[in-house]
């Protein structure tokens, strides 16, 4: 409950231009390497998120092998790493979204974010 | 001091047999000052080092000297991944010590990269591994080519990372493949209750282990570090002190200090002459230690200062550590008995340092006085009183400082003098004395006496290495002119001091009057008798002159009476035969006219 005061203070200070407008939703999928397990995070990560995929959210997958400054810069220490940014503060998942409890907490959470906007 | 030194000297640790080169671990020299002694050399090449201790013990700090050092002394560009400060945090923290981080970053010799591991907003879903950190770890060891890591602290990941045993196993690989890229890498960690660490790091670093602690005894904070693993290697295994101090962290190390240093044959005066002279006529060896042992109010200070002046004199530099008394009070007492030491100090020969001892511990203190030695470079340093300064710390780790301190001291040749203060009412010899007058190549004491209703002061030598000294006692007089030794009276009932020593030296001095005044007086009787005689002499001979001037007087009458008698005759003889042979007189005188 807190949280979702949390989110209602935000909107109300004034938006700095770093802040994506709203209908720009990004979810950024960080991988290591083209491996079997990075194929298998991406596609259930599509098959989960399926629903805010159609409604233009974006999926960008970076390869931190082939991009390590981008682990600085986004700070990743496991991968994969999914990162929501939808609102502030935006939302990581570690892991490939295999264990049911993590997924559906997690897709809550988000749904939970968007109802907030 | 360079490392080079004392690898040579210690390249065996504790006494134990030398090892050769070849079967020892290469090692990775830190150029933290006293460490590389302890490690003989530095941490493990190539290998992960545990560096453990509580909150503010310096495990960051000891890091993070080992990154900066390497890459500003040794050439070896270095990592620093932080999970605890951000890199300006990191920059402030560390420039506190001298350290130009900026300017060593914006060289590409180090980078630093902050890990966030933010708990509240990550959730764990599945199967993960750590692939991230290797990343960034890779990418920044590759783009300086660093040869040194840093990883403060891995603990910042158990608190948000709750598969512990993805957590563990990455953690392996880790070490794993550190080891594998040829990197010397320090591991902090914090002291856990039942294990050495909170979570068990211990078990992936088990090549080195240093400890770190930071305890209070008697209200006095000191650092201490230990080795306590080091594969591979011997090390000493002791706990030593050390400091934090303006230029990163300092360890003492006892066993840094042989005892092979040069002696001098000099002889350097004390600044009072008949101290000298009780001292073989010369004074003490320059680079001796001298210890000055007095109960209070005798006047150490005042041979201290005596001491300094003879010194500066001799153009010599002059340190002098003073615990009790500030730099002014002792230049306004000494001047008070015409010991002028102002302008020594506008000349920069004499410098003062003064400390309470209870400022800081034992070894702040010696860390101190080691730096203020050697960037003074004085010839003579005075310490007046020792002993306060050893009330600081236990008997033990006094005794142990003053070793300290005088074995750097000799290595420079610079003459040491020792103020202590001793109980009134004891003899000379007190327990850490004794154990203290060990180390020190001369001893002086000066004690009171108490007798006649007053209380003087004396001057022993107790001991004087390496020459022949006075053995007697000497009293020790301080007038406004100065100090001067004077001979104590050995009357019957013992030594003579002050007043007593006054009465008796008059006592003698009328004797001796008295003694040169029956001489005046005989000789003057000799004299008088001698006049006397003379004076009978010089009648005898004037009675003498005159009775032979009268004899000679007779005798010339005698001898004209004779002569007239003589020509008488012939006068009458010619008048007589006047007439008849006046002719022939004259044929005669014709004759010897004409013929002559």
């Amino acid at each position: 409950m807190k949280k979702n005061k949390i989110r209602r203070v935000i909107p109300a200070s004034a938006k700095s231009p770093a802040t994506k407008p709203k209908d720009k939703e990004v979810m950024r999928l960080f991988v290591a390497g083209d491996t079997a397990k990075s194929r298998q995070a991406v596609l259930r990560v599509r098959s989960l998120f399926e629903a805010e995929l159609k409604n233009g959210c974006e999926l960008e997958v970076i390869d931190i092998h082939l991009h390590p400054e981008r682990a600085r810069i986004n700070q990743i220490v496991a991968t994969p790493t999914l990162i929501m940014e939808f609102h502030v503060p935006e939302r990581r998942f570690i892991g490939n979204l295999s264990t049911a409890k993590g997924v559906s907490a997690g897709l809550d959470l988000i749904r939970k974010d968007k109802t907030a906007l | 001091m360079s490392v080079k030194r004392f690898m040579k000297n210690n390249g065996r640790n504790n006494g134990s047999k030398p090892i050769s080169p070849a079967t020892q671990l290469p090692k990775c020299l830190t150029g933290i000052q006293g460490l590389d002694e302890i490690t003989g050399g530095g941490l493990p090449r190539g290998r992960p080092t545990l560096v453990c201790g509580g909150a503010g013990c310096g495990k960051t700090l000891l890091a993070a000297e080992f990154l900066v050092r390497g890459a500003a002394q040794f050439g070896e560009p270095g990592v620093f991944m932080s999970f605890e400060e951000t890199e300006p945090e990191l920059q402030a923290n560390v420039a506190s010590l001298g350290f130009d981080l900026a300017g060593l970053i914006r060289r590409k010799k180090i980078v630093i990269d902050y890990v966030h591991v933010a708990p509240h907003d990550l959730h764990e879903s599945g199967e993960y591994d750590l692939e991230g950190l290797f990343v960034r770890l890779g990418h920044a060891i590759d783009s300086i080519g660093a040869r040194r890591v840093v990883l403060d602290t891995l603990e910042v990941l158990f608190a948000s990372l709750h598969n512990e045993a993805i957590l563990r196993a990455e953690l392996r690989r880790l070490f794993r493949w550190l080891k594998d890229k040829g990197v010397t890498a320090v591991i902090t960690a914090e002291r856990g209750r039942d294990q050495l660490t909170r979570h068990g790091l211990e078990e992936y670093v088990s090549d080195c282990v240093i400890l770190l602690d930071h305890r209070v005894n008697d209200q006095i904070a000191t650092r201490n570090l230990r080795v306590t693993k080091y594969r591979g290697a011997l090390h000493g295994t002791n706990e030593f002190p050390f400091l934090i101090g303006g230029e990163g962290i300092s360890v003492l190390p006892i066993t840094s200090l042989g005892l092979n240093h040069k002696v001098s044959d000099e002889r350097i005066a004390t600044g009072i002459p008949r101290l000298d002279a009780m001292l073989g006529g010369r004074g003490f060896f320059r680079g001796s230690s001298i210890l000055l042992t007095g109960t209070p109010g005798t006047g150490k200070t005042i041979i201290s200062s005596n001491f300094a002046q003879a010194a500066c004199r001799r153009r010599e530099r002059v340190l002098f550590f003073s615990f009790e008394e500030s730099p002014n009070q002792i230049i306004r007492n000494m001047h008070s008995i015409g010991l002028r030491l102002e302008p020594m100090v506008k000349k920069g020969l004499l410098r003062f340092h003064s400390a309470r001892p209870s400022l800081y511990g034992l070894e702040m203190h010696l860390a101190t006085m080691f730096k203020e030695i050697a960037a003074f470079q004085p010839h003579v340093v005075i310490m007046d009183p020792i002993t306060s300064l050893m009330d600081a710390g236990t008997a033990s780790e006094g005794k142990g400082m003053v070793t300290r301190l005088i074995d750097y001291l000799k290595a420079g040749q610079v003459t040491s003098l020792f103020t202590s203060l001793t109980q009134s009412g004891s003899g000379p010899a007190q327990p850490n004395e004794s154990a203290m007058s060990s180390l020190m190549d001369a001893w002086l004491s000066l004690q009171d006496m108490e007798g006649n209703g007053e209380r003087n002061r004396v001057l022993y030598v107790l001991k004087a290495r390496g020459m022949a000294h006075s053995n007697q006692i000497r009293e020790f007089l301080i007038s406004d002119h100065g100090v001067d030794l004077v001979d104590a009276y050995i009357g019957v009932s013992g030594v003579l001091t002050g007043s007593a020593r006054v009465q008796q030296g008059a006592l003698e001095k009328a004797v001796v009057l008295a003694n040169q005044q029956e001489a005046a007086t005989l000789k003057r009787e000799v004299e008088r008798k001698r006049k006397a005689l003379d004076r009978q002499i010089g009648d005898l001979r004037s009675d003498y002159e005159g009775e032979a001037l009268e004899l000679r007087r007779i005798a010339e009458q005698v001898g004209t009476r004779t002569v007239m008698l003589g020509t008488d005759r012939a006068a009458s003889g010619l008048l007589r035969q006047a007439d008849t042979n006046k002719a022939a007189a004259s044929t005669r005188v014709n004759h010897k006219n004409g013929k002559a």
